[in-house]
């Protein structure tokens, strides 16, 4: 490449450079137009791990439960107001999970209560008489429910609650009700029996009445609940980890300072080693730190992890041009002119720099598919981190070298 | 620098630091946090500062007014306090809240993290698939990457020799971890096994650069094979990079280690010796050993 080609390239990327700091920069454009996405442990929040028993679910039906559950609490975790809000499934094995998290909440046990307050509803049968009887859950449960609504019977005025199935409800109740003519079949809420009923006959239509002995107020708060999402199966609160919004902000100050500081003193150090060399490293590292940011704001949440993840991947980035440059020298001890010991430097220590990122690369894809989401930031950073670092520890810096080192 | 000739030294230096290690893990054990282990980590905040007492008389409450046994307390700064206990259920954890807040005035909650011992279980078993996965992910790339030069070295002792330096990384920072969780109680979680992983993948990094220079000398020098001036001289042209290279890891990771996130001290602790012993390994333990395995068949 010839000095005007890599002039040319060079403002190139000093252009997308300076847009990209624009669009970083936490005030002005870059504000207005895509905010920084903060983890939970930035801004406070709570990650919290539901198990999902699915021990009375056969397992063709699970994969659909569980999606079923998961926009049930979407649904009701919307309504706390948190800015997106993720609830996703993860199966393991036999179990399934879902995982709530809630960043930006500030009350927290609130938001636990609600969601545990999703009201899991099932119809059971009643087997044998007398003493010895036993309640035989069904397949219909709170996974077919379309509606519910607060009703008052016409006779004696006592409240009830009208529940309406959808269309696969429906025919599964007709079924239940016709194999159970004469026979009690009993709603349970939450493993509590609400009302036992005997069926005088076959019910299509999928329509059912609950009518135990409640106040208004509970059939009212049941059936504002029911109507937000009855879960399709039972779901326990295995693991929460909440962080509070004052600690993040904390942590979030720290990292930053930190980060600022390490970029600093490499700089220093490569000044200081390198000299001239050095400084057009210095120069490629902040490229590189600038255009880094910029890839993290496209779609990526920052979360502690990920910015530490970002401030290895800084010291790391400065390895390739070390090498090059130690490369360098050596070439200029056994009589190379600057410019040709420059490109020989570059050309040389080449496979050095792609082997040793490989393996840091390996490292990395690996945690990111086997571990959790707070180590998968840390991963990705550092994955990013060291591709963008070969693009500006090579291109960037031999581009610059090219322009203005004298022939 | 003749580090071929001063092998024996380096190499019973690194023994030892390994022996230690095993000893340590050995005899005091690696405490788990609770994301293995299931239990419950609590960070508050107390609007009044009792001085030097409070630690004793939070364990002094927890332990008698609520009754909570296996209970450890941590002072952390400004007036805050760390809490370890077994894993407790949300109204536990808000029931306690309330205790605290009558008998102690306002408390800020900064931190609480409840798992319950079915996802540690989960996480172990992926933490122990990432390691083996990454050992060997490097070591296949190792021979594949040396694939060309099999003589006078055969390139799957170049992997073989990278695993062994990747185990004397690897064990050192764990047997710090171990005494260090004998003499303040630090536990190790998943942050400690990604530290581990990412400590191996800096190791191969700066392993990768020596052997690379062997490899190139090798190929130099087909007709005049004198491997120990070979290695030595190769150690001697790259030391330099070695030591810049991860020199400047080494300065970020002490910003981060004095001024970063107090949750992040032992995460950046462990990948902070774990470089500065990759690359002495690099320089002191792969390069020997890589003459010994090259004898060996000769």
């Amino acid at each position: 490449m010839n000095k005007n080609n890599s002039l040319i390239l060079l403002i190139l990327i000093i252009f997308l450079t300076a847009i990209t700091g624009v669009f970083i920069y936490p005030q002005g454009l870059g504000k207005k137009y895509i905010p920084w996405r903060l983890g939970l442990d930035l801004v406070g929040g709570s990650h919290l791990v539901y198990e999902i028993d699915m021990k009375d679910i056969v397992s063709s039906e699970k994969d659909s439960v569980a999606s079923g559950l998961r926009e049930v609490i979407e649904k009701r975790v919307n309504l706390f107001g948190v800015s997106e809000p993720q609830v996703t499934v993860a199966k393991e094995g036999d179990s399934y999970r879902l995982i709530v998290e809630l960043a930006g909440i500030k009350d927290v046990s609130t938001a636990i209560n609600e969601i545990g307050a999703t009201p899991f509803l099932e119809f059971r049968e009643m087997i044998g008489a007398g003493t010895s009887t036993q309640f035989l859950s069904t397949n219909l449960t709170g996974r077919y429910l379309k509606s519910a609504q607060l009703n008052f019977d016409q006779t004696i005025g006592s409240p009830s609650l009208s529940l309406e199935f959808n269309d696969e409800g429906a025919k599964i109740f007709e079924e239940i009700t016709g194999r159970n003519v004469g026979k009690q079949l009993c709603t349970f809420i939450d493993y509590q029996p609400a009302d036992c009923a005997t069926v005088q006959e076959k019910i299509s239509g999928g329509k059912a009445r609950i009518t135990g002995k409640f106040t208004v107020d509970e059939v009212k708060q049941m059936a504002s609940r029911f109507n937000a999402g009855a879960l399709p199966a039972p779901i326990n609160l295995a693991s929460q980890q909440t962080i509070g919004a004052s600690l993040g902000q904390e942590s979030l100050e720290k990292a930053l300072f930190a980060g600022a500081l390490g970029i600093l003193i490499i700089i220093l150090f490569m000044i200081v080693y390198y000299r001239g060399f050095g400084f057009f490293a210095s120069l490629a590292l902040i490229i590189y730190a600038i255009l880094v940011a910029g890839i993290f704001k496209l779609g990526i949440t920052m979360t502690l992890a990920g910015i530490a993840g970002f401030i290895l991947s800084i010291g790391m980035a400065v390895d390739a041009n070390i090498l090059i440059f130690e490369r360098t020298k050596e070439e200029i001890k056994r009589g190379l002119s600057k410019m040709a010991a420059t490109e020989e430097g570059f050309r040389r220590a080449w496979p050095s720099i792609r082997d040793s990122n490989i393996s840091t690369i390996i490292t990395s894809i690996i945690l990111y598919y086997f571990t959790t989401s707070f180590i998968k930031g840390f991963a990705l950073a550092l994955l990013i981190g060291v591709l963008v670092s070969m693009f500006s520890a090579i291109t960037i810096t031999r581009t610059m070298l090219r322009v203005f080192i004298k022939k | 620098m003749n580090i071929i000739k001063h092998r024996k030294i380096f190499l019973s230096f690194s023994s030892l630091l390994v022996l230690v290690s095993i000893a340590a893990i050995a005899v005091f054990g690696l405490k788990p946090g609770i994301d293995f282990a299931g239990g419950a980590l609590w960070q508050i905040k107390l609007a009044t500062d009792y001085g030097l007492q409070t630690t004793g008389n939070l364990k002094y409450f927890f332990e008698n007014d609520l009754s909570v046994k296996n209970i450890m307390i941590f002072p952390a700064e400004n007036n805050g306090f760390l809490i370890r206990m077994s894993h407790i259920s949300e109204e536990q954890h808000q029931q306690y809240l309330q205790s605290l807040k009558n008998k102690f005035g306002e408390v800020e909650e900064l931190r609480f993290e409840g798992i319950g011992p079915t996802i540690g279980k989960a996480l172990k078993q992926k933490a122990v698939w990432a390691i083996i996965l990454v050992i060997l992910g490097i070591s296949l790339y190792i021979t594949f990457a040396f694939r060309k030069v099999s003589y006078p070295i055969k390139s799957w002792k170049y992997g073989v020799i990278t695993l062994i330096t990747l185990f004397h990384d690897v064990m050192i920072p764990a047997g710090l971890l171990a005494i260090l969780g004998w003499r303040l109680g630090v536990e190790i979680d998943t942050n400690f096994v990604v530290a581990l992983l990412v400590v191996m993948g800096f190791s191969i990094h700066d392993t990768i650069v020596v052997f690379d220079r062997i490899r190139e000398n090798l190929l130099l020098q087909k007709n005049r094979l004198d491997l120990p001036v070979i290695i030595n001289d190769s150690i001697n042209q790259t030391i330099a990079r070695s030591i810049n290279t991860s020199l400047t890891l080494v300065l970020t990771l002490l910003a981060l280690f004095f001024f970063g996130p107090t949750a992040l001290k032992y995460f950046i602790l462990t990948i902070l010796v774990g470089t500065v012993i990759g690359t002495y390994s690099s320089i002191f333990v792969a390069s020997p050993l890589l003459l010994y395995f090259g004898y060996s068949k000769k």
